[in-house]
């Protein structure tokens, strides 16, 4: 069955998320959303903010939170490498929509003296974050 | 009953040392359970990091990075991870000895050898036993971050960059368990080659951006993830290794008062007996 299922391990800098075959993986991608299933090509590439959507071997999904990091695709096994990564139930969604108008404010405010990049990732994590909750909100 | 009072002291005396060890004893070991936590932490990332290098170092890349070329090796440099506190058993002295053992067999291959070094006690061996130090920081504490050890790493991946050193290594304690640590020499440059049979065809990855960015942003943070996991295991078996050499010398100073306590009983009974043997002899001749 070697095919059908593929190794996957999520771990960032605090704790490791996720161990465990899987049947598929659904991830954002520095490029645009990606999509890992069994026997992939080599694949190497950055991670925006976003979700990873796993699909575990009993077909039930897990969601996990990714504020960026590396993802390294071989066929037999995937590795996420993640900067700071959560699970979808550990995730503020009060705190994410404050966050959100917080930078959406700053972009607004001053145009010249904010850092813009500072605040541009500020809100896409916050825009990933609140992903993250309608997806795993609309599962259950 | 000189003799009595001169133990006497010296039980005082011991009771006092046993105390301060006690208390060190249970420092550590409040202390070592929360770097214990820290390291357990950040472990699963460093051992995945390692993974995904090994896999590159094997791949046929289109874009040859310079850590991944093997050099002939003419300088080797090791970033050694000591403790800043002494009383912690054999655990820096192991550590040092499994580092001279590893660089004499470069230098008898004509290889010179330097050191960059974290934690006191490794300043002071090496620089000691006059050896290249090109870098040292200690005074890290017991929750060191990753911006404070990046200096002493540019200073060893610039001299790899500029071709002074080819080869690189760090050295630490791996936390096995409380009773075990494992003085450990990990190859970090050239990047090691993983054992996964499944890969060792010619292969190359889908880079997504672009392969230069990608691998410069992978291998910094490689390196700086290896090196932080050592000082953090580093720091698990210092607690650990103290914890159990206070404890044995907390177990030592206890037999050592119970001993001088049957000597000092032993004196006492003496001096007794003789004061009776007196008394009996003296009311003898009286009578």
């Amino acid at each position: 069955m070697a095919l059908f299922t593929v190794n996957l391990n999520v771990v960032s800098a605090q704790e490791s998320l996720f161990s465990g075959s899987i049947k598929s993986l659904q991830i954002t991608g520095s490029e645009g959303e990606l999509g890992i299933m069994p026997g992939h090509a080599p694949l190497l590439t950055s991670l925006k903010p976003g979700m990873a959507l796993i699909t575990k071997e009993d077909d039930s999904e897990e969601v996990i939170y990714l504020s960026g990091g590396m993802l390294e695709v071989q066929p037999n096994q995937v590795i996420v490498l993640a900067d700071v990564a959560c699970r979808a139930d550990e995730l503020n969604e009060q705190a994410a929509l404050e966050a959100k108008q917080r930078a959406e404010e700053n972009m607004n405010a001053h145009g010249g003296d904010v850092d813009y990049a500072a605040v541009a990732a500020e809100l896409a994590r916050a825009v990933a974050q609140l992903r993250v909750i309608q997806v795993s909100n609309k599962k259950s | 009953m000189a003799v009595g009072k001169e133990i006497k002291t010296k039980i005082a005396s011991v009771k006092n040392t046993q105390k301060i060890t006690k208390a060190m004893e249970m420092v550590a070991s409040s202390k070592m359970r929360k770097a214990q936590e820290g390291m357990a932490a950040s472990r699963p990332y460093a051992n995945n990091i390692r993974n995904v290098i090994g896999h590159i170092a094997l791949g046929n890349l289109e874009y040859r990075h310079p850590y991944m070329e093997e050099r002939e090796v003419k300088r080797v440099g090791y970033i050694v991870v000591s403790t800043d506190r002494g009383l912690c058993g054999g655990l820096n002295i192991n550590l040092f000895k499994q580092v001279l053992a590893g660089a004499a067999k470069w230098q008898n291959q004509d290889a010179e050898v330097e050191f960059a070094v974290v934690g006191s006690k490794a300043t002071s061996f090496f620089n000691n036993m006059g050896a290249k130090v090109t870098a040292q920081i200690s005074g890290l504490g017991d929750r060191p971050s990753i911006t404070d050890l990046v200096g002493s790493v540019q200073v060893m991946l610039k001299a790899y960059d500029d071709g002074k050193i080819d080869k690189l290594f760090i050295v630490y304690n791996k936390f096995v368990n409380t009773m075990t640590q494992a003085p450990t020499i990990d190859q970090l440059l050239p990047l090691p080659k993983s054992d996964d049979e499944a890969i060792k065809h010619r292969w190359d990855y889908i880079y997504e951006p672009d392969a230069n960015v990608l691998l410069d942003q992978l291998l910094v943070r490689y390196v700086e993830s290896q090196v932080y996991q050592g000082v953090v295991e580093n720091i698990a078996c210092e607690q650990a290794a103290r914890m159990v050499a206070m404890k044995s010398a907390s177990d030592n100073a206890g037999d050592l008062i119970d001993d001088l306590q049957l000597i000092f009983n032993k004196a006492r009974q003496a001096a007794i007996t003789q004061e009776l043997g007196e008394i009996v002899a003296g009311a003898a001749a009286v009578g």
